[in-house]
């Protein structure tokens, strides 16, 4: 095997004939398959060696222009590869072998389904003579991932590589964007092949609409104008087709307010007067009130999920809805729409903001400024322990609201939701649709290696992190720039919450034993601090701060903490739960 | 709304695996499919799917969505309420004895068409071609005759006349 440099050929970048390398060996598919990522801009891979992918690993230090992120399980390297999508807005890439190193992906590519994230994962399978006769480390992984994947391959052939790798990026990251599977044999690795200039690719049954019909556009401007109470509600789409400057264009030519969704954060700055944060289950009050009362519905890049409708019967119940998605099959699915309008966000909202002239909602603006006038919930009653919120607000101060976030999920999730006012685009990372416990750590660390001039900040639970912290191993490989902030209060706090609000207190199986997450963290190689009193949290994020490579703070907070407000799960606006006892 | 049964004709390209896909969807969103016949079509690389399923407007509408975000579905037309040529093919084996054979032939011939393809001293096989609820009616009339095996196709459907299903215009439905 011959390493060669093959930054010298002095064309362009986006060159699409094959990298000519000068090599002793005959090209083989797993070459292939490396040329084929250079040339879709790949420079990060996350991924974990094995029998069916040594092909690949032995062709990999032959381009050095694709960083290898070694990561301590497969699982670990699709939220890397996530969390590495959401803060660029580019393909995610993560790689695995066959049999388990695949099924281990199966999380990760379910939350980026859910999520619509771009990524494409790559997994090795067992050689084509075996497929079907449960070999060694053989599982049928595209059977596996069907429901999962926007859509995913079994390459056959070494020929069918660089295509089959080129049609991948362009699904994952066209129209709505998702997770796309490639299985690749091992025998196909090894098959001798060369990379073909790329095609034009014609995809006869994938044709995403960008440009919204002209007269939907027109009906949706009427619907506007008629309104009295008219209300956007701003999804992750804004924030997939970069459609923050239309958004704010429309909200404020139109005087229309913005409610945000949990993925929608970043999509119009909070401070904004006409942004009034997030919605849904444990959205602010003033946010969900807007819904119940508004007149007419906008709903931009967002798919009226249950974690925001609530009950469906009772959600915006004056509303007529225009609905702008660039999934039809979003449109009408949970909920009725008076105006459907398929098509990019970005698109839509400019098509709209030209088509609309100004108009003004000054008694709308002002009755929900008055709703908003009651302060939220800042539990401060007892300052000898240590509120969760608090660590939030401060963490936002200390930061100015600029660093990445990347969340776990659970409480600590809604309260750095509530409490870090994110406000730029790209910069919250959190796990929406599927509510993937793990996902804080590995997404971070994809973030951080995405983005390494930014400061990134995990914010995890005691109970998620302890599902994928081997990770802190990965972090301190590849000095990445996390600080880890457990936010403990030694129960598996939101299921603890529900237990205690709507199971009689009969908190079961939700206290969690832990390690000494700072003894943990060192042991791994992270300078790590426990804090346990309020007036040590400013120092400790400084602290943190001033490292350079990853750290961990355990925040022991007080254990039986709600997260209000709070609409129960399937309840409406009118059972809204404002605060604790 | 409604619940009626509608008949979905689907043109699909022709890659491995691509009925496990459909199938697949149809199970993982709950839309209950109570036949399914799939063969060539017209166009080489196509297959043409036909399946019979229950449900309201609004599911039929929410299935054609989601068979339209898969890569392989080119086409999907409710045909539903069109007017079609609707066949389904059955085989149907009956015990039949010296006795009561001439009453068995007579009633499938006679009422509904069918043609015999096989005989020995104890049973007929029937063959019979129509829209399926005249299958249903024969193998009702048939049944007290002591039915031993039934194999049906799944119902296929055409508009009649110009009006099509065919890959015209492929677009005017999105991914």
């Amino acid at each position: 095997m011959v390493a060669t440099t093959p930054e010298e050929s002095g064309a362009a970048p986006a060159a699409s004939q094959p990298r000519s390398v000068a090599k002793a060996a005959p090209s083989i598919g797993a070459r292939v398959l490396c040329e084929a990522l250079v040339r879709e801009g790949v420079d990060t891979v996350f991924g974990y060696p094995g029998g069916a992918v040594i092909p690949l690993y032995d062709v990999l230090p032959e381009f050095p222009s694709i960083h290898h992120v070694l990561v301590r399980h497969e699982q670990g390297a699709g939220h890397a590869a996530d969390g590495y999508a959401r803060v660029t807005g580019k393909v995610g890439v993560c790689l695995a072998t066959s049999g388990p190193g695949a099924t281990n992906l199966v999380t990760p590519i379910a939350t980026a389904m859910l999520d619509s994230i771009p990524m494409v994962a790559i997994t090795g399978q067992v050689g084509q003579h075996f497929i079907g006769s449960d070999a060694f480390q053989e599982i049928d992984i595209t059977g596996i991932t069907l429901p999962i994947t926007k859509h995913n391959f079994l390459v056959r052939h070494a020929a069918d590589i660089g295509p089959t790798i080129q049609k991948a990026f362009h699904l994952a990251k066209s129209g709505r964007p998702g997770p796309v599977l490639v299985d690749i044999p091992k025998d196909v690795l090894l098959a001798a092949s060369e990379l073909g200039a790329a095609e034009s690719l014609d995809l006869v049954g994938y044709k995403p609409t960008y440009t919204p019909h002209r007269r939907q556009i027109r009906l949706a401007a009427q619907e506007i104008r008629n309104a009295q109470k008219p209300l956007i509600l701003a999804g992750h789409g804004i924030l997939l087709s970069g459609a923050m400057d239309e958004l704010k264009t429309l909200a404020e030519k139109a005087q229309i307010p913005v409610g945000l969704t949990l993925l929608g954060i970043g999509g119009l700055d909070q401070n904004h007067p006409l942004c009034l944060g997030m919605v849904g289950m444990h959205g602010f009050a003033h946010a969900n009130r807007a819904i119940y009362e508004t007149d007419v519905l906008i709903g931009v890049g967002m798919r009226f999920d249950d974690r925001v409708t609530g009950r469906v019967s009772d959600f915006a119940p004056n509303a007529r809805v225009v609905h702008i998605d660039i999934d039809p099959a979003e449109i009408g699915k949970n909920i009725e729409t008076t105006v459907p309008v398929v098509g990019d966000a970005r698109q839509a909202l400019a098509l709209l903001n030209a088509e609309l002239e100004e108009l003004r909602h000054d008694e709308w603006i002002e009755s929900i400024a008055e709703w908003r006038r009651t302060p939220p919930y800042r539990p401060h009653a007892n300052d000898a322990v240590l509120q969760p919120q608090f660590v939030m607000e401060r963490l936002c101060e200390a930061t100015d609201g600029n660093a990445i976030v990347v969340t776990d999920v659970g409480q600590h999730q809604m309260w750095a939701a509530q409490y870090f006012q994110c406000n730029k685009p790209n910069n919250w990372v959190t796990s929406g649709g599927l509510g993937t416990m793990g996902f804080g750590v590995p997404a971070a660390l994809g973030a951080a290696l995405a983005r390494p001039d930014d400061e990134v900040w995990a914010v995890v639970g005691d109970g998620g992190v302890q599902m994928t912290l081997f990770e802190f191993a990965t972090l301190v490989q590849e000095q990445a720039n996390v600080n880890v902030v457990i936010i403990n209060n030694g129960y598996l706090g939101m299921v603890r919450q529900w237990q205690q609000l709507f199971h009689d207190r009969n908190y079961s199986e939700t206290f969690i034993s832990q390690p000494d997450f700072q003894m943990l963290a060192t042991a791994y190689g992270m300078a790590a601090r426990t804090v346990t009193s309020r007036d040590d949290v400013d120092v400790a994020i400084e602290w943190a701060r001033e490292i350079v490579g990853p750290t961990l703070l355990n925040f022991v907070v007080e254990q039986e903490m709600n997260v209000y407000p709070m609409i129960p799960s399937g309840g409406s606006y009118g059972e809204l739960i404002e605060k604790g006892e | 709304m409604t619940q009626r049964s509608h008949t979905l004709v689907v043109l699909v390209e022709d890659h491995p695996g691509v009925l496990n896909r459909v199938m697949s969807l149809f199970r993982q969103r709950g839309f209950n499919v109570n036949s399914v016949a799939v063969g060539h079509s017209e166009t080489t690389g196509m297959s043409r799917m036909t399946f019979v399923i229950g449900g309201d407007d609004r599911m039929v509408e929410q299935v054609t969505k989601q068979l339209y975000k898969l890569l392989e579905v080119v086409k999907v037309t409710d045909v539903t309420g069109e007017n079609l040529i609707q066949r389904e093919l059955a085989l149907v084996k009956v015990a039949a004895t010296e006795r009561t054979r001439a009453d068995v032939m007579r009633l499938a011939t006679d009422i509904y068409r069918a043609r015999f393809v096989d005989a020995t001293p104890d049973t007929l096989i029937l063959e019979v071609t129509g829209p399926s609820d005249k299958i249903d009616s024969m193998l009702t009339m048939i049944r007290p005759y002591g039915i031993k095996e039934v194999a049906r196709t799944g119902l296929v459907a055409m508009v009649r006349g110009t009006g099509n299903s065919r890959l015209t215009v492929v677009q005017d439905a999105v991914a």
